[in-house]
């Protein structure tokens, strides 16, 4: 074991900011971080045990005991439930004799479930050891289960299981002109690194991750921060559920992410850039980094890029299942081989960012952009959209429509278009912006694409009538209830009862009092919370509260008082003990 | 003339630099706080000492002061919702007054008496939480851990040994000591260390201290938080 961890210590420099990098390699290998690992990375990289640990424990996909060889994990986000995952998940516990999160007794396979994997077009989707596993049926199920008792290793799985497809139904403003490698760069050094700045500002591009903070400003304030070193990070880590635009970006326009992003590093003086990329996207590792030595080798990265004397260059690093790290502080954290826990602000990334250096965070989609400004100019690119929000946004679209996938539309649409676009019929709402957006129900179609209106990431889900909208937020109420970071109080509490007070309302055991008693927690985490993840997690009950009340109201029983727990339940211990299971030995929740 | 800050309508001096606890503590205006305590690394995690920033709630605890601002520290609602957040608090853990060592002396309980908190509101979670009393001297009930990481930053702040870590993720989070077994025994940690003393609740106890002083003549049975907070902070850096 020592060797092995010597090596993947020697590949990583010994860094202590890339343990993440470290633990997954450990983890790939062993199936979990045995102890032993965890020992001699600590003497090695001279941090301590409990740092290593506390890494461990926060994300998703490390463990300290051991997974199956085969680690299967399914997608449990929303869209993956709606094409049957339920179904699914339950089928292969059965054909592989495990139950769903754990390991089976001889160690060979193990079973999960797992947070949006960002497949949400062509779900049900899964990982297994990292890698995805796309429009999951039955018959793919048993060849799966076949493959693992056969015990083939994934190379020699057959790669249709594996095809991730693009789906770009629509190409608009960026997805139609893609720009040349190199001429985004060529002509932001012959317009002069600080008049780009101008057009960028000119252009009136936001930040795409959803924030939508100006692109200008944040370079311009960043550039003008006094320090030995300036940073550059792309936010790859898109994890909101229904989110998948920057896995087709990354798949097919890197070269233009990786130029906007080398853009931005001649205007605020960068050497450094970091690719984060989530974990969930692994299996495009290899060709990103393929891709970065062909623009090394062009002179596109690297030193002296273009002979104009700007020395930069990029480093991927892969998150490890944790939804908080698309916050960009979080995201900070986590490239600095910690826990991806958001910091305190002031002061922002921008001046005391990675390392506490001056460091530019942009969404994948912001920098893409950033590069066809520089080339086309921003006059370009404002005249489309609305004059707050200038500009094309690109669109994951899942659900209900008979085309999923990439839509790249101007600022401004209205979601009647859209819907009309990808092929929904029979629409009983939209949720826009994933979990942390809004979900407006039909009577709201006219409302518009745009940061004064909706504003979006990304994530745009499609329900029909056939759905119920109690499903639908208990299964984001679980989900920020899972990904919460636990740092705060009001968040870490309060996700977990908000998802608790769901589900004894949608299980049937609420009464008069727990719509109000739910509201009250909402607006209490809302306003108390840390960061983003806790000030929006209330948001799929606040949004269908007020549309749809009477839907939470039919939920409750005709009782003025329901006990806070299961009175039946609390007396399973006494009737296992007096073997007992008779009509006297259950109490009834209410007398009648 | 001296920079201020209003807060509930009095005008209150700062020095640049200082947060928005430091500079009311300074001007004796109590804000309820658990993670918090001067002289450590502010952490801004409990969420207690949230006050309203001109219209935007902010963390006393973390947030810079600055000229121009009018902070709400008393009113009906922040009051309301500290108290929610206590209760919070209390739920999460297994928090029983009437057996506990620290009753009387514990800031939670303290802070809960200062925000007229008569229930826990909340359905309990009542987790499964360990005890480590491996150590001779030093006992920890991770039954009464509130995450506010102050044993953390006591032990690399004031001790130079790094024996604590807080692990996990959301309700999961858990506090761990940095030792091969993982046990306090087998850590760097000494009875005498900041580390050991500086448990707000009664997480961490000092082995055969129990009891000493009488249920009904400990500090919060007769005091409120906020005058002690007071006297105990208001010196603190001068």
């Amino acid at each position: 074991m020592k060797n092995y961890i010597e090596t993947v210590l020697a590949e990583a420099d010994y860094q202590p900011v890339r343990l993440l990098q470290i633990l997954r390699a450990v983890q790939a290998r062993y199936q979990h971080i045995p102890a032993e690992a965890v020992d001699f990375i600590a003497e090695k990289l001279k941090i301590s045990r409990g740092r290593i640990i506390a890494v461990a424990e926060f994300y998703s996909f490390f463990h300290l005991t051991p997974q199956g060889r085969y680690d299967i994990l399914i997608s449990d986000s929303i869209t993956d439930r709606m094409l049957g995952k339920e179904n699914l998940i339950g089928y292969l516990s059965t054909i592989l004799k495990v139950k769903v999160g754990a390991v089976r007794g001889d160690g060979l396979v193990s079973l999960n479930n797992t947070s949006c994997t960002g497949i949400c077009d062509q779900g049900p989707a899964g990982l297994v050891n990292g890698y995805p596993l796309t429009r999951l049926d039955r018959p793919k199920l048993d060849e799966i289960a076949a493959l693992v008792e056969l015990q083939k290793p994934l190379t020699e799985w057959p790669p249709y299981l594996f095809e991730v497809a693009d789906n770009i139904h629509k190409a608009g403003l960026l997805l139609n002109q893609p720009v040349a490698n190199g001429a985004g760069l060529n002509a932001g050094f012959a317009r002069g690194v600080s008049a780009t700045l101008d057009e960028i500002d000119r252009s009136g591009l936001r930040g795409r991750g959803g924030a939508g903070f100006k692109t200008a400003m944040k370079w311009k304030f960043c550039a003008e921060e006094k320090s030995d070193r300036h940073y550059v990070v792309c936010n790859a880590d898109e994890g909101e559920p229904g989110t998948f635009k920057d896995r087709v970006l990354l798949n097919s326009y890197a070269d233009q992410v990786f130029e906007g992003m080398t853009l931005c590093a001649a205007i605020v003086g960068a050497e450094q850039g970091f690719l984060y990329l989530r974990g969930e996207y692994l299996y495009l590792q290899d060709k990103l980094q393929a891709i970065l030595q062909q623009r090394r080798d062009s002179g596109l990265l690297g030193k002296n890029i273009l002979n104009q004397g700007l020395n930069f260059d990029i480093e991927i690093c892969l998150g490890a299942g944790a939804y908080i790290c698309g916050e960009e502080s979080a995201l900070i954290e986590s490239l600095e081989g910690k826990p991806g826990i958001p910091r305190n602000r002031p002061p922002y990334p921008v001046t005391q960012g990675y390392l506490n250096k001056p460091t530019v965070v942009n969404n994948v989609e912001t920098f893409l952009a950033a590069a066809a400004i520089a080339l086309h100019g921003g006059e370009w690119f404002a005249k489309n959209g609305t004059e707050k929000s200038a500009g094309s946004k690109i669109l994951s679209i899942s659900g209900d429509c008979a085309s999923p996938g990439i839509y790249e539309y101007p600022f401004g649409t209205s979601i009647r278009r859209i819907l009309q676009d990808c092929d929904a019929e029979n629409v009983l709402g939209v949720q826009v912006g994933g979990p942390s957006g809004t979900f407006i129900s039909n009577q709201e179609l006219d409302r518009k694409l745009a940061f004064e209106d909706l504003a979006t990431g990304g994530s745009f889900i499609v329900f029909n009538n056939s759905r119920s909208i109690t499903d639908i937020v208990q299964n984001f109420m679980h989900f920020f209830a899972h990904e919460s970071c636990g740092f705060c109080t009001p968040c870490r509490v309060g996700t977990s009862l908000l998802k608790n007070q769901i589900d004894k309302i949608v299980d049937g055991h609420g009464s008069a009092g727990d719509v109000v008693e739910l509201e009250a927690l909402c607006q209490l985490v809302k306003n108390h919370s840390h960061c983003g993840l806790g000030q929006t997690a209330a948001n799929p009950i606040l949004s269908t509260l007020q549309r749809y009340p009477d839907v939470y109201q039919n939920r409750l029983k005709n009782i003025s008082y329901e006990p806070g727990f299961d009175l039946d339940g609390a007396l399973d211990v006494a009737r296992r003990m007096a073997h007992r299971d008779d009509a006297a030995a259950h109490l009834t929740q209410v007398e009648d | 003339m001296s920079k201020t800050i209003n807060i509930d309508g009095q005008d209150i001096p700062f020095t640049e630099g200082q947060t928005i606890i430091e500079a009311a503590t300074a001007a004796g205006v109590y804000i309820p706080h658990l993670c918090h305590k001067p002289g450590y690394t502010p952490h801004g995690s409990c969420k207690l000492c949230t006050v309203n920033v001109n219209g935007r709630n902010c963390s006393a605890c973390t947030f810079p002061a600055a000229e121009g601002q009018t902070v709400i520290n008393n009113s009906q609602e922040l009051t309301h919702d500290r108290q929610k957040i206590t209760q919070m608090l209390f739920v999460e853990g297994n928090h029983l007054c009437p057996s506990c060592e620290k009753s009387g002396n514990c800031q939670l309980q303290g802070v809960a008496y200062h925000l007229n908190m008569l229930d826990n509101h909340f359905p309990h979670f009542y987790p499964h939480r360990e005890m480590d009393a491996s150590h001779p001297d030093i006992l920890i009930d991770h039954n009464r851990c509130i995450f506010c990481n102050l044993c953390v930053r006591a032990s690399r702040e004031k001790d130079g040994k790094n024996v604590f870590e807080i692990s996990g993720r959301g309700i999961n989070k858990h506090l761990i000591v940095n030792s091969p077994s993982g046990q306090l025994k087998d850590s760097a940690i000494d009875v005498n260390d900041c580390a050991a003393h500086v448990c707000p609740t009664g997480a961490i106890l000092i082995k055969r201290t129990g009891y000493q002083v009488p249920i009904g003549q400990r500090i919060y049975d007769h005091h409120q938080i906020s005058e002690v907070a007071l006297a105990q902070e208001q010196d603190h850096g001068k």
